[in-house]
Parts: structure tokens; sequence; C-alpha cells
């Protein structure tokens, strides 16, 4: 299975990803951002970090990359499309998923564990866990707060579109536990045709023991299982 | 074909949570300046562009940031008319 981590001019967690992805026994292609053709990927990523230093807004100028043109006609084919963190912003900037991610309302750069619980496990993305579960992953971002109009965030509960929600370590919500001032504590949401995921936490930061969490891992290994259920 | 100098200013939706607006509010306040109800920080873009009209710059301006300058989601935006000598970076 060859999934293709995309690079932006400022990426910083694209070997990262290739790793996760390794480590799972994923095929990682990196992908240069001019490339204009993503051949025969079965999946592709946006990695985290600071595309185009965050000018105008954090994922604006990203989107307008020649490679985007494909990432957006690869998820409207049905093809799974995974962003995190800078990846999330960007597919919010490219219309991909609805909704924004302004400036967290600790005003701060949050470098930091948290927790989220899985709210939809029956995801492309999150199969591999369990209904509920509570996950320990990192974040590292100055624009985490995710904004949506109201009726938007109805809209993405109803459908189950709210794939990770911050919570306490218990995986219950709590007061203090949402890292940003993110609506409805929101954490990751999927579209509604379910085939592309935004998520702010890093999972591909907690892929083994030695990085302190192993939780990261269902992410891809979820990905992987889509994508040849045979091999599961 | 006139030269045209626009000023964008991009605003946060009203509404919307501002940290940064809220900072600057409670320093003015730990300045004196106890008469200040709303702080709101937004950004201002200088473009210069060739049209034949400054109704067509405008437009054109108007364009440019329902494609990319402003977000839809979060901001509104205002254009106007720049003075040329008001211009940062402008060389003579």
């Amino acid at each position: 299975m060859r999934l293709a981590v995309v690079t932006f001019p400022g990426s910083n967690c694209d070997y990262d990803v290739y790793q996760a992805i390794k480590s799972v026994g994923g095929v990682p292609e990196f992908i240069w951002h001019r490339d204009a053709a993503l051949d025969s990927v079965d999946a592709v990523v946006l990695p985290g970090g600071f595309s185009y230093g965050d000018y105008l807004r954090a994922g604006a100028i990203a989107r307008m990359s020649p490679i985007m043109e494909q990432v957006v006609t690869f998820a409207a084919g049905g093809g799974p499309v995974l962003g995190i963190c800078n990846g999330f912003q960007i597919l919010c900037e490219a219309g991909l998923l609805p909704g924004a991610l302004t400036r967290n309302d600790t005003l701060k750069f949050e470098s930091k564990d948290v927790w989220v619980r899985v709210e939809n496990a029956d995801t492309t993305f999150s199969r591999d866990y369990g209904q509920g579960q509570a996950l320990r992953m990192p974040i590292a971002h100055a624009e985490g707060n995710y904004y949506a109009d109201e009726e938007t965030l109805d809209s993405l509960e109803s459908g189950g579109q709210v794939v990770f929600r911050y919570c306490d370590p218990s995986g219950h919500d709590g007061e203090g536990w949402n890292p940003n001032g993110s609506a409805r504590s929101i954490a990751g949401i999927r579209n509604e045709a379910g085939n592309v995921l935004g998520m702010m936490p890093h999972p591909e930061r907690a892929v083994e023991e030695v990085l302190g969490s192993v939780d990261g891992l269902g992410v891809f290994t979820s990905l992987l299982r889509q994508l040849s259920p045979a091999a599961a | 074909m006139t030269r045209h100098h626009l000023e964008i200013r991009i605003i946060p939706r009203p509404g919307l949570l501002d940290p940064e607006g809220k900072a600057i509010h409670h320093a003015l306040d730990s300045l004196g300046y106890e008469s200040v109800r709303n702080v709101r920080v937004g950004k201002a873009i200088y473009v210069d562009l060739e049209a034949p009209s400054s109704e067509e710059a405008i437009a054109e301006a108007e364009a440019m940031c329902r494609g990319l300058l402003a977000n839809p989601v979060t901001e509104d935006f205002e254009i106007g008319m720049a003075s040329p000598a008001a211009e940062p970076g402008e060389t003579s």
C-alpha cells in the first residue's frame, strides 16, 4: 500500500509520518508540493509543520500548491486523505473540511501531551480504536482553536463527523482539558463522505514506547487495514 | 491602464473570539486607558495593481479576498484606495 506524504516548504513532520507509516507496514513516499501528479497512491497524508511560515493564515498558501489540485481530485474520488496539524489547517483552507483553525485562546504556542477521546470508532482512520477510548498524543500548534458556526457544529455532531475530542485522562469531559479553546473541544473531524480526516494532535509522534505513547498507531493501522482488508 | 494603490483590511468576524484583541485591551487598561470598551485586531494588505478604472481595481481585489486573502469562515474584508505616499516599502 503506497501512501503519499506531501512535503511543503516548511513541513517538519514529514519524516515522522514517513517513519510511522513504515512502522505499521505501509509504503510511504515523499511527494514534493510542486509535483503536479499523484501517481497510483492509495492514500495521501498532509503532515504538520509551518508551510510557508504560516504567512497570511496557517495553511492558506500551501492550499495553492500545484499538488493540492490533485489532492482535491483524489479526495473527490473517495481516496483517503489524512491531515495532521498544519495538514488539518490546509484541508480546512482547501475546503475539504468545514470550519477553520484560529489562534489558541491561550494566545500561546501549545506544545504538550493531551488526551483525546475516540468519538467515532467507525471511520477509515479510527477503526482500530475502541469507541470512547482515551488516547494520549502530543500537540504543537498556535492555531488549533477549531471554529465553525453553530449550524455546522451541530451537523458535524449529528453526522458522526467529530472523530476525536479533547478530554481528561479518564476519557471524560473536564474543565481545563481543552488546550486551545476549540469549539465543543473538537480535536479531529472527518468530512461527510468519511474519506478525509483532519486532526490537530500528532499521532505520528505517539507510535513507539520510547516516545512516551503508542496511542497514535491506531490512526495508521486503521488506514492500512481499510486499504487492504484482506491483509488485516 | 492606471496603477491603483489599494488598502485591503481583513477583519475578524464580530462575535468571533479575538484573543489578541483581548490581550491588547488588557494592556491598554493597565496603561490607564479605562475608556476602552473593545479592541479587535485585523490586518491590512497593500496591493498595487494595474486596472482601467478604480472600480475594476476594487472588483479584482474583492475576488482576491474571496479566493485567498480572507477566510470566509472567520473574516470580513473592506477595500479602500490607499494614498501611494502612505505605503510602506514603496521606493521613489
